[in-house]
């Protein structure tokens, strides 16, 4: 009963801050909303027992992924007026889009009214049981080829990202630290010998 | 009775130094200077060295498999590696030359290598779907590295941008398939996918279903026809060393993912997927053999004649046959030596003011050196498939297994097209031969000089020696191809 007080507490507060999310006109409030969602679904996670990947949506979405969308919000000036603009002759494949992933949604929930086999409940873990311990155990064991290949993946698209975006431009402007460090008087100041021009 | 759950380590101890290896090059090349750039060179061929000294005792006795049924070695994916170390350790050779005359010369084109090589090795050897496809990602995101590598150049750009969208999209496909099959077998190991499909059990139209799209993903890899769209563009807008190093390795690659996608996890439905592959096949041989007809860019050229390459490796494998298999294997490591050796050359021809990529920059080679021109026609005339040279000895193999296959209207239209083909291979070889050189200017007697290294004329004319000498001994990788696959 408990669980399902939580569940229907938990889903509530996730709609409502999603809601949030497209409704907001200030942006900064749209990335907060997601925080909230996220947030909120790590929760609805834990009652699943996958308290594993709650943490890793905490974690990495709010702490890292929100925090470079504040970053790219911050950075550039949206006039929320000129984006809703933007947004309006998109209205009606959205709602048709919306309209359509509703009924698909009702037709599952017709379809597990209709007596089809549905997996049972599973019995809950007992309290000791620890999730990460046995993800952590199949990721090292069974699929420690995949998990090394997949870090590897990685470091190649830092590598790629990398060699694609960093070289030198012609026309770009830096510091030259040695020029500047060996740059001498007679190059920078100009000493002109003047008359006094007052009498006094 | 094959020990599946234990991590064998030894058997992966290539790939392992080769990642090593990866990284080695990696942190060291961020300490060198642009000036002693040899040092990542030489370092990247020591390490290809290395990880050689490592494949070559490996899978030679049957096959073993390790981490869990998602990693294998056996005879088949012995040969393909050192093949493609060999590949990669030429393109290597040639680039050098390449990359420094265009201010290309940076760690990061022999980094790229080693990891595109590194996503080659996973797929040669892998098992289980989420492996090959772990390995062919791994491969395809260097190549598009790769192809943008020349930030200056926007037709560069624009192959990679292309490259890029058609790849993932083609990625995306092969991911639906794969998740297909998975969900109708129940596994992601080939083997057991095999036994799931032979005991028939599983619904057979949605088998179909997620095998033509694994079929549409090999294919788009491969570059058969009616995916082949992108190979053109790339091919031409990438910097020659890129394009010769996608035209060679990556194929021996996609030979291999061939073979475990279809003929090892897919065998019960082998007669459906040959189907399919007849159609990419012929389509293959005629439009690539056609197109390269009209083209005045020999990189473009090459990339149609690849087209048709892939169409007659494609008839190996609808031979099915353990000698068709060979065959297509065989065909596949000849087609990459001549291809190393004409990209070769373009990059030999080329100097930093002009890329030798049109046909133009072949006329008159035997007046400009009677030696390159001599390589550049054993080249030629193995691409086309004259008796004494490797060419030869690879269309003869596919073909006499398709015959005893009894599919003989198959092996009608391949070689009618390769007679089609044979005009285009044999006008560069006129335009060497017959038409007067480029002069420095129109009024002076002086020819273009060719502006090459030793080491580059040298590779180059092994590299064209080998398709003779291959053509004259071809039973050691003959009978090297068919072990694989006894």
């Amino acid at each position: 009963m408990a669980e399902q007080i939580i569940f229907y507490a938990f889903s509530c507060l996730l709609i409502i801050a999603a809601l949030g999310v497209v409704v907001s006109r200030n942006p900064i409030n749209a990335v907060m909303s997601l925080v909230l969602c996220f947030v909120t679904s790590a929760a609805i996670w834990l009652l699943l027992e996958a308290e594993f990947l709650a943490m890793i949506l905490v974690l990495v979405y709010v702490g890292a992924v929100m925090v470079l969308f504040v970053f790219v919000v911050m950075m550039q000036d949206i006039e929320s007026a000129t984006l809703s603009a933007r947004f309006a002759p998109n209205v009606w494949p959205g709602l048709v889009v919306g309209a359509i992933s509703l009924a698909e949604l009702l037709v599952v929930v017709w379809v597990r009214r209709e007596g089809l086999p549905i997996a049972a409940v599973p019995e809950p873990h007992p309290a000791d049981y620890s999730n990460t311990l046995e993800l952590g155990k199949i990721l090292y064991t069974q699929y420690v080829y995949a998990f090394e290949l997949a870090a590897f993946l990685l470091l190649l698209a830092i590598v790629a990202a990398i060699v694609l975006t960093m070289r030198e431009r012609p026309g770009l402007k830096k510091q030259n630290i040695s020029q500047q460090v060996s740059v001498r008087k007679e190059d920078r100041v100009r000493v002109v010998k003047m008359e006094p021009e007052s009498d006094a | 009775m094959l020990q599946t759950d234990v991590l064998n380590y030894g058997i992966a101890a290539a790939e392992i130094a080769l990642a090593v290896g990866v990284c080695l090059v990696l942190v060291v090349d961020l300490f060198v200077r642009d000036k002693d750039r040899d040092i990542t060179y030489l370092l990247s061929l020591a390490v290809l060295a290395v990880t050689a000294w490592l494949v070559a005792p490996i899978g030679m006795n049957g096959r073993e498999v390790t981490f869990y049924g998602s990693f294998v070695v056996d005879p088949m994916s012995r040969v393909l590696k050192l093949f493609s170390l060999l590949t990669v350790a030429v393109v290597f050779l040639y680039s050098r030359k390449y990359l420094k005359e265009r201010d290309l010369y940076k760690g990061e084109f022999f980094l790229l290598s080693l990891f595109a090589l590194l996503g080659v090795f996973v797929l040669i050897s892998a098992n289980s779907l989420l492996t090959a496809f772990l390995g062919l990602e791994l491969m395809s995101l260097s190549l598009y590295a790769m192809v943008a590598f020349n930030r200056d150049s926007p037709k560069a750009a624009e192959a990679a941008m292309k490259y890029f969208v058609l790849g993932a999209i083609a990625s995306g496909v092969l991911l639906y398939g794969m998740s297909i099959i998975y969900g109708v077998t129940g596994s992601l190991q080939f083997d057991e996918i095999a036994t799931s499909l032979a005991a028939g059990q599983s619904n057979y139209l949605s088998v179909l279903l997620g095998l033509a799209f694994i079929l549409v993903g090999v294919a788009f890899k491969l570059g058969a026809v009616p995916f082949h769209m992108w190979l053109p563009d790339v091919y031409e807008g990438a910097p020659t060393s890129v394009t010769l190093f996608i035209a060679t390795v990556p194929k021996l690659a996609g030979f291999a993912m061939a073979v475990r996608l279809l003929v090892e996890a897919m065998a019960p439905v082998a007669a459906d997927w040959q189907s399919m592959m007849i159609v990419l096949a012929l389509l293959s041989l005629g439009v690539g053999n056609i197109v390269a007809i009209a083209q005045t860019n020999i990189k473009r050229m090459l990339a149609y004649s690849t087209i048709a390459h892939v169409g007659f490796i494609l008839i190996g494998f609808i031979a099915g046959s353990p000698m068709g298999l060979a065959a297509s294997l065989f065909y596949s490591i000849i087609y990459v030596l001549m291809s190393a050796a004409a990209f070769g050359c373009i990059i030999l021809l080329g100097t930093k003011e002009a890329e030798a990529d049109q046909l133009d920059s072949f006329k008159g080679l035997n007046e400009r050196s009677p030696w390159l021109a001599v390589m550049m026609l054993l080249v030629m005339a193995s691409m086309i498939g004259i008796p004494p040279f490797a060419g030869f000895y690879a269309k003869w193999a596919v073909l006499s297994a398709i015959v005893e296959r009894g599919e003989i209207w198959i092996a009608i239209v391949a070689v009618l097209f390769s007679v089609i083909g044979a005009f285009y291979y044999l006008r560069v070889i006129r335009m060497m031969y017959f038409d007067p050189p480029k002069r420095v200017s129109t009024d002076s007697d002086e020819l273009v000089p060719i502006v090459a290294g030793f080491d580059v004329k040298l590779v180059f004319s092994l590299n064209a020696l080998a398709l003779l000498a291959l053509g004259i001994f071809p039973n050691q990788l003959l009978a090297l191809c068919t072990a694989a696959f006894m």
